[in-house]
């Protein structure tokens, strides 16, 4: 039997690792160039601030920027608060048990459904069974429950990587189970549950098939959370699809792009800021 | 009325699932002292601290008979809460723990937990713990600033200073020097004797002689019996048990 001497293993194990990750960081590099080539050029203020003309092969995307961040803010809204509640329960309030064995199960399968069931279910469910119509909510809410298992798993992990040590002295110090989670375990676990929102945040802001089952595809600026409205994943999808002006697409991709960068970005500094004000860096916190 | 942070014990068995780790512990606790728990790995000395602020029942499956009186009181009587009981009882960790929070945040934790604490008190109350536990001076001008910068010695008695802010009646210890130097050690020791004059104090020493130099009182447990207890001369100049002279001889432990 030939043997490799493990010199050479190592060699090629290294060599493998490297061009894996080289590959993944080209095609990211290679995606965002070609739509931010094709796009940035057609990136004028007046883009970002008019209304689309001619069914969008002129004019800007304004109504679906609002559109966007309003229905993103909606499925966040909801479904922060009841992720990290779900993660507080698993973690802080119940042991492994039947119970939480069948709540961890059902997030896992919710995780695993592909997007247009979820746009289905909206559809039958919010849209027409609750009346809804094609509107923000409906759409927010549809997206809520598809983050919900992302914001879950990470809350649970952030609160998982906690010391027991922080509980143990919290409830030494005479606080009730509440004020433990509220004043010790939350505080500390925020940066990791920033994250799962943050991708449910990207991932609401890039959905097409549950939000446009959901939410419509009216261009008109909204009026209120019962306005059908298009976001700018969908205005690219319909501008691209419908083969009405791949430039407009382009340019809608670029600032989708944009949005998500600023978003994290804007995370990031508050965590931050965050971290360093709880744990008294500053000289006056 | 009952003695204030006298702590009896009554025929106390306390276990884990299925192990044993406190037998039949019958012992009275007076204040003002400092009652040294001696014994070696595994003879249920922690167990013993966290069952008196009963830290214990955060684990799963744990069970006890018999009583601990505090002040008269049965602690795992129907009408004790718990948040009240560890407020009187204060705890210190065998680790300096502090949350990663300023040094200020640190002490005030647990008057801010604790109901109608006025915050025009806080800083009082913060800077009477800090000084209690001979701190003040060297955080006076960082009061906000991170406890995690804190060196270990500091770090731990930080911890002792947010347990005083509580204002408890019992202090536990739970070798709370086992990770410092010989000057912070000290400097410990020399707060825990002030300390005693307010509080009863439960110390599990971080070795035989620390028992020597601070305690009133020792009691020696091995396999969580409880096999002698008595004055600090008495034990370490004439133990009446064997095992008693042969841990504190060093012959194991």
């Amino acid at each position: 039997m030939a043997t490799i001497s493990r010199y050479a293993t190592q060699r090629l194990a290294k060599g493998s690792i490297y061009v894996a990750a080289f590959l993944t960081l080209a095609v990211m590099v290679w995606i965002l160039y070609q739509v931010l080539r094709e796009g940035l050029p057609l990136l004028h203020l007046n883009f970002f601030l008019e209304s689309p003309r001619e069914m969008g092969r002129a004019g800007g995307i304004f109504p679906t920027i609002i559109g966007t961040l309003v229905l993103t803010a909606v499925a966040v809204i909801i479904a922060t608060p009841l992720g990290v509640g779900t993660a507080v329960f698993l973690r802080e309030y119940t042991r492994e048990s039947r119970v939480s064995r069948i709540i961890r199960f059902g997030t896992d399968c919710l995780a695993g459904v592909p997007s247009i069931i979820f746009g289905l279910f909206g559809f039958v469910f919010f849209v027409i069974y609750l009346g809804m119509g094609w509107s923000i909510l409906s759409g927010g809410l549809t997206m809520a429950i598809m983050i919900l298992p992302t914001i879950i798993c990470t809350a649970e992990e952030a609160i998982k990587a906690i010391p027991h040590s922080y509980r143990e002295v919290s409830f030494a110090l005479g606080s009730t189970r509440w004020q433990t989670v509220t004043k010790v375990v939350l505080p500390n676990a925020i940066p990791g549950i920033l994250t799962g929102v943050l991708l449910g945040v990207g991932r609401s802001v890039g959905e097409t098939a549950a939000v446009i089952l959901t939410a419509g595809s009216s261009f008109l600026l909204p009026t209120s959370l019962f306005s059908p409205v298009r976001t700018m994943a969908i205005h690219f999808y319909i501008l691209a699809r419908e083969g009405i002006s791949m430039e407009m697409a382009y340019a809608t991709g670029a600032a989708l792009i944009l949005m998500i960068l600023t978003i994290n970005a804007a995370a990031n500094w508050l965590l931050h800021r965050y971290v360093r004000k709880m744990e008294g860096k500053t000289a006056n916190a | 009325m009952p003695e204030k942070g006298k702590i009896i014990l009554q025929q106390f068995n306390f276990s884990y699932g299925d192990s044993c780790a406190l037998k039949e512990i019958n012992l009275k606790i007076r204040r003002n002292q400092i009652f040294a728990v001696l014994g070696p790995a595994r003879s249920g000395k922690t167990t013993l601290l966290k069952c008196l602020n009963r830290l214990t029942d955060l684990i799963f499956g744990t069970t006890h008979t018999g009583q601990i009186f505090i002040d008269g009181q049965d602690i795992y009587g129907p009408v004790v809460y718990r948040p009240d009981l560890r407020r009187r009882v204060g705890m210190v960790f065998d680790l300096p723990i502090p949350l990663p929070l300023s040094i200020f945040e640190n002490v005030a934790f647990g008057p801010r937990v604790r109901e109608n604490t006025p915050k025009s008190q806080l800083k009082e109350i913060v800077e009477k713990a800090l000084r209690a536990a001979v701190l003040w001076d060297e955080v006076k001008d960082r009061l906000f600033t991170s406890a995690l910068r804190l060196s270990g010695g500091q770090q731990q008695r930080l911890c002792i200073a947010r347990v005083l802010a509580l204002e408890p009646e019992v202090i536990l210890l739970d070798e709370p020097c086992s990770g410092l130097d010989p000057i912070s050690t000290a400097s410990i020791e020399g707060s825990l004797t002030r300390l005693k004059e307010k509080y009863t104090i439960i110390l599990v020493p971080h070795n035989i002689q620390q028992a020597s130099r601070v305690a009133d009182r020792v009691g020696f447990f091995l396999e969580g019996k409880l096999v002698e207890e008595g004055t600090a001369f008495d034990i370490f100049t004439r133990p009446q048990d064997k095992r008693t002279e042969d841990y504190i001889s060093g012959k194991f432990g």
